[in-house]
């Protein structure tokens, strides 16, 4: 079986930050397994730009921000296998996967870094009643069409959710010569970024319905049109506000799911709530030198959080097989620290701290579960409230964050939760 | 007087920004937290700009399409017009990140350039 320090499962954005960063942390041997024909993952296919704005401090597009990746991995020497399928992690870490040109092989990693990603909740999870046509696509599967395979979907679109990649759908088929019709949107708010409202809806006046929602598909081959409707407090369409719209497609952007079979499979311990593994302050899953990051562990906003947080994890990585190696296997880690989310947080990576293996400081990345103005993000050592950062909004499409100092920590005795909660001023 | 609600795009925090005019003249800027916002709401309340991105078909590459964007930012009301000049442009791979695609697009000073590489490989017959 061939042997390597660290695997990394997945070739995007999160999986090239980690194998780069593991590289630079001292371990020489790095493979990464990526199921597509060609590294960026799903950067491939997002040509739109303000990407690296916080990285690079420029706007770059999807397929740049992944290329200066790409080439810092092929620089360091980070090996690679495309078109190559993961079948099975196991507690061991043992790696089976499937490839045209190997066969079926098994890999021995000394760390594993999952960085799968996510993929888009189909319509099957939205009972939408109906007959099956043709025209329905997520938005994703309607971005790779456009922009990678040079297929236009249809011509009369509506789209049911407002979550960023939807926003995006809508401005890239107006463009390629689509009429976009609607938006609409479950809840009251858009899950999307204010950026991509602005320069995907309102620069070419397509409507966002907040508060709506698709009650029916009709058309039996192709679809021919939808019907919206109104959604009350309770859920619920509202009677009488139907409205029959016309259109031959209907884009989904409803929700992305970290998908996370092979760590199910592994036995990594998952949150109920991001649906990613629960995760301590290196990023390591329940599994001992299993990591974790990207959208495989929550759904991110940014894809330059995305490149700083596999960062960490190459390097925890890298950390964990180089203290192996060393025979250093003290296992001191220090008292455990509870993090947990309160009060409009809807959950914290990561959710535990191991005092001693802390660095200096560590982000706290969590979203919120409603849209608050004039609020503070208050965190809390035990019951007492060490700081309160005043935010104008909190939006649940947006990631926040929170840095913790060790030497606060260190100097708090006993301290055994930490709770981030949103307080109104 | 007359106040204009933006959201600022200059990066991910979208701060909400109010300009208030008086005769079409900038009285104040409020609601941005850096400079970047002050200087986005003033160039969207007088000239707003915005980079288009799309894509060109690609002749005897690895992939059937490469994408691109305008160097740099161009007039919002040229959008149209910078794709349309681009609809029917088909490239001869290789194409490499930077490779200008479309000279002075629209007539805005701003040449189109390809925003990811594609190697020189014809494309493999669909069944």
């Amino acid at each position: 079986m061939r042997e390597y320090d660290i695997v990394i499962v997945g070739g995007g954005p999160a999986g090239l930050a980690a194998a780069i960063s593991a590289k630079e942390n001292g371990v020489s041997d790095v493979l990464i397994l990526e199921r597509d024909k060609e590294l960026g993952g799903i950067l491939n296919q997002c040509i739109h730009n303000g990407f690296g704005l916080h990285t690079f401090k420029e706007e770059l597009t999807g397929p740049e921000y992944a290329a200066r990746f790409i080439k810092k991995a092929i620089e360091l020497n980070v090996e690679y296998k495309l078109n190559t399928m993961v079948a099975d992690i196991s507690k061991d870490r043992v790696i089976t996967a499937i490839s045209r040109e190997d066969g079926l092989i098994q890999i021995k990693a000394g760390a594993i870094v999952l960085a799968m990603g996510c993929r888009e909740r189909p319509r099957g999870a939205l009972n939408i009643p109906g007959y099956r046509p043709a025209g329905i696509f997520s938005a994703g599967t309607a971005q790779r069409l456009v922009n990678m395979e040079g297929y236009m979907p249809g011509r009369e679109v509506v789209i049911l959710g407002s979550g960023d990649i939807g926003l995006i759908m809508a401005r890239r088929m107006t463009l390629e010569g689509a009429k976009v019709k609607v938006v609409a949107e479950l809840m009251p708010y858009s899950g999307g970024l204010k950026r991509n409202i602005v320069q995907c809806l309102d620069d070419f006046g397509i409507p966002l319905k907040l508060s709506h929602t698709v009650i029916d598909i009709d058309g039996k081959e192709r679809v021919k049109g939808v019907t919206l409707a109104q959604v009350g407090p309770d859920g619920k369409p509202v009677p009488g506000t139907q409205e029959y719209i016309s259109c031959d497609t209907l884009l989904l952007s409803v929700g992305l799911l970290p998908e996370n079979e092979l760590s199910r499979g592994a036995g990594v311990a998952l949150s109920p709530v991001t649906n990613g593994p629960v995760v301590n302050e290196s990023l390591e899953t329940s599994l001992d030198g299993i990591f974790a990051c990207g959208n495989v562990l929550h759904v991110h906003d940014l894809v330059d959080y995305v490149s700083e947080e596999a960062h960490m994890a190459g390097k925890n990585a890298a950390r964990y097989v180089l203290d192996k190696k060393s025979g250093n296997t003290s296992d001191s880690r220090g008292p455990v620290i509870t993090l947990k989310g309160e009060n409009g947080v809807r959950y914290t990576v990561p959710s535990m701290i191991f005092t001693d293996r802390m660095e200096e400081t560590l982000t706290v990345r969590f979203r919120v579960s409603n849209v608050f103005k004039d609020a503070a993000i208050c965190t809390y050592f035990g019951d007492t409230c060490v700081s309160r950062r005043k935010k104008r909004v909190l939006a649940p499409g947006e990631m926040e964050n929170i840095i913790l100092k060790k030497k606060d920590i260190k100097a708090a005795e006993g301290l055994s939760c930490i709770t981030i909660r949103i307080e109104q001023q | 007087m007359e106040k204009r609600e933006l959201t600022c795009i200059g990066c991910p925090l979208g701060c909400a920004v109010t300009v208030t005019l008086e005769n079409g003249e900038i009285q104040s800027v409020t609601g941005n937290t850096c400079k970047r916002g002050e200087d986005y709401a003033r160039k969207e309340v007088t000239h707003p700009t915005r980079i288009v991105t799309t894509t060109v078909a690609v002749r005897g590459g690895c992939k059937p399409m490469v994408s691109v964007k305008t160097k740099t930012d161009i007039p919002k009301d040229k959008i149209f017009d910078c794709v349309r000049a681009l609809k029917g442009v088909t490239v001869d791979a290789p194409v490499a990140i930077g490779d200008v695609i479309l000279e002075n697009v629209a007539d805005t000073g701003v040449d189109v350039v390809a925003t990811s590489d594609c190697r020189e490989e014809p494309l493999r017959k669909q069944a």
